[in-house]
């Protein structure tokens, strides 16, 4: 057999073809007002009512810059280990397009107000995908920019209607390297910078609403070499989805260049033939370190001070979680999920005020049940029909020995069904308690034992894993409501 | 179109200005203008804020005008200037594209040509050691506006503006109409006679 000797190179072997994922993240500053005019920001409004005569780009008006807008950029940028830049500098960057009247959008290209920071993130790894694996991803820089406004296809009348409520409102564009290589690292990443701004306070964060907006540049190659052709990903409105269109994306270059053609970049034409320049209606943007720095003179309510920003920041999401982790002895995955919710964290530390149970016994029945229902229903922690306390009391039922697991269960879903009983109330009308009443106990025993000599005669002979089977009849006898540990201890001794 | 006329003129205007005091009140971002603006607004005339005021003041002081009798500039020899810059069609359709003028004929590309040879005399400064200045503001300080909200709500004044709007909305062409290839266009120019 001659043995096909393939030297054809112009084939990318699929097997050692990385993706290479880079972000771009447009968050829409939570303020008041827009970034260079007193104009409302609000997300839904009459059209082209949140509008100033500067927004809609009027002649005589000039840019004034909101410092809710600095301050919220100054504390996303601490909060991500940026070198804050104490003078940065605005640029003008033209384009034609309808929802952009002035020509141009103001932004901070040459020297933002941040760079050098970075986002650390983690996924879930292992065997059961229950370790926690801590990534990094680099952030070039964070600038100041405008939003511009919105366009409304109207293709039957071949015309655009044009909004002008979102032109010129607040955005801190982060700038990530391409240091991520799948869909599973650009959503982890996502995630945790959502909780980050939302813990901030400085971006809401919601990628439904338009106020997070990401952008993914990708490109496959083999490690090593030179990294192959970018396209863009763009238009994402949630999490998941751009997972799944960033590896779809990675998948199609792959099978581009295993077919032996080349990637197509269609849409970096725009920024090749960039047309910046700086603006000149704004001199350079100076931030003070501390109040020591301040020159003599200056008004209080026109200086950002960084030092005041940063010991005003509060706990961040990496940091709660190691909290928690270390407080409560819960696993780090956990955690995760306690973050993740709004409103977990505080239902879980009161359900834990009102029992005796153990932190790490009580988060499972958090994390997973009452998350479960939650998520069935798309409903939120504040929504909840069982209260922490109702929950403790469950819990403390169960812990008591009034109840077994199984049905702890039970009766937190008709909890959930009829709000407002307690745990006590629905194991007393369905007569859920555990029947620990010795005496009942041994008879119901008894009756099994005489009625199944064989199995009898195979535990008798070392053959111990039957009692599972004749507990288990016990356990039909009772409607499960037989407390395992004494029957298996009756049993054993009927047994032996 | 026209681009611009490179008059060599010198253009010598006498203004009576006062030379310590700034003599026009240009609608400025210090701070003060927003005052302007705000009270434009409550006064429900926003549409009148962005005309600009000069006013000059007049003295009955002598003054000392900066600007001299007789014209001073010289004509700078090409040898001092670098060489002339040569525009090839890509760089010129890049042009076009960035700001969507039109160089129809070769009447406007001299034009063009002519402006860049004007522009070139700068050459001749020395600016080592000296930062552009990408402002004149740039010793001032940046001012920072509170985060109220104090305009908007004038959807009605705005959409008058507009020849064609379509309930409270602006109306714009679809799209971006793409500028025709340069083929195309140098087609459109033979036809086009000026």
């Amino acid at each position: 057999n001659a043995t096909n000797n393939n030297n054809d190179n112009s084939r990318s072997d699929p097997q050692q073809l990385v993706g290479v994922v880079g972000l771009e993240v447009h968050a829409q500053i939570n303020s008041n007002t827009k970034l260079f005019s007193g104009s409302s920001v609000r997300f839904s409004a009459p059209p082209n009512s949140l509008v100033s005569p500067f927004d809609a780009s009027l002649p005589g008006t000039l840019p004034v810059l909101n410092k809710r807008c600095v301050e919220a950029a100054v504390m996303t940028a601490l909060a991500l280990n940026c070198t804050i830049n104490k003078k940065s500098l605005f640029d003008r960057k033209h384009y034609f397009y309808a929802d952009l009247p002035a020509g141009y959008q103001i932004t901070q290209q040459r020297r933002p107000i941040a760079v050098d920071g970075t986002l650390t993130y983690s996924i879930l790894g292992g065997k059961k995908r229950s370790q926690v694996i801590r990534r990094t991803s680099t952030i070039k820089q964070i600038q100041l920019e405008q939003d511009s406004g919105k366009s409304l296809h109207d293709d039957l009348r071949s015309q655009t209607l044009i909004d002008l409520n979102r032109a010129g409102v607040g955005l801190m564009e982060l700038v990530m390297e391409p240091d991520m290589s799948c869909g599973e690292e650009a959503a982890a990443a996502v995630r945790e910078l959502q909780l980050i701004l939302q813990a901030l306070g400085t971006c809401q964060a919601n990628m439904s609403e338009g106020q997070l907006r990401v952008d993914a540049n990708v490109s496959v190659h083999k490690p090593g070499e030179p990294l192959g052709v970018r396209t863009e990903v763009k238009n994402i409105n949630s999490v998941r989805f751009l997972s799944r269109a960033i590896d779809y994306e990675i998948q199609r270059h792959i099978q581009v260049l295993q077919r032996g053609g080349t990637v197509q970049n269609e849409t970096r034409a725009f920024d090749s033939k960039s047309g910046f320049m700086p603006e000149p209606n704004l001199p350079p943007l100076i931030v003070y370190e501390d109040n020591a720095s301040l020159p003599t003179g200056i008004d209080a309510c026109q200086a950002v001070v960084v030092q005041e920003i940063r010991a005003g920041l509060p706990e961040l999401p990496s940091i709660k979680r190691d909290r928690l982790v270390q407080t409560y002895g819960i696993l780090p995955e956990h955690s995760f999920t306690l973050v993740n919710e709004d409103g977990l964290v505080e239902y879980f530390e009161a359900v834990l005020k009102a029992t005796t149970k153990e932190p790490r016994k009580v988060i499972g029945w958090v994390t997973n049940e009452l998350v479960g229902h939650l998520k069935q229903r798309d409903m939120s922690v504040s929504q909840s029909p069982i209260s922490p306390s109702a929950l403790a009391e469950l819990l403390e039922r169960q812990e008591s020995g009034h109840i077994s697991s199984s049905v702890a269960k039970q009766v937190f879903q008709e909890m959930w069904r009829s709000p407002g009983k307690t745990a006590s109330q629905i194991i007393q009308e369905q007569d859920l308690g555990l029947v620990s009443d010795a005496t009942q106990l041994h008879s119901i025993c008894q009756k099994v034992v005489d009625s199944h000599p064989v199995e009898v005669h195979a535990i008798r002979n070392g053959n111990k894993k039957v009692l599972n089977k004749l507990m288990g009849l016990v356990q039909k006898e009772t409607k499960g409501r037989a407390d395992p540990v004494l029957v298996r201890a009756i049993l054993q001794e009927k047994t032996s | 179109m026209s681009l611009f006329s490179l008059s060599a003129k010198c253009t010598c205007r006498a203004v009576s200005m006062k030379s310590h005091r700034p003599s026009f009140n240009l609608l400025t971002n210090d701070g003060y203008s927003v005052t302007k603006v705000e009270n434009l607004h409550r006064r429900n005339r926003c549409l009148q804020s962005h005309i600009t005021r000069v006013t000059r003041l007049l003295s009955s002081e002598p003054h000392h005008s900066k600007v001299p009798k007789v014209a001073t500039w010289e004509l700078i020899p090409e040898d001092q200037l670098p060489p002339p810059a040569h525009l090839p069609a890509d760089l010129v359709d890049q042009l076009e594209r960035l700001a969507l003028v039109d160089f129809p004929t070769k009447q406007g590309l001299a034009c063009l040509e002519k402006a860049i040879r004007f522009a070139d005399q700068l050459h001749v400064v020395d600016t080592s050691g000296v930062e552009p200045m990408d402002s004149v503001l740039e010793d001032r300080a940046l001012q920072l506006r509170h985060d109220a909200v104090i305009e908007g709500g004038c959807a009605e004044e705005l959409l008058q503006l507009s020849k064609n709007t379509v309930e409270e909305y602006f109306v714009a062409p679809p799209g971006n109409i793409p500028l025709p290839r340069r083929e195309e266009r140098a087609t459109m120019m033979k036809h086009s006679e000026l």
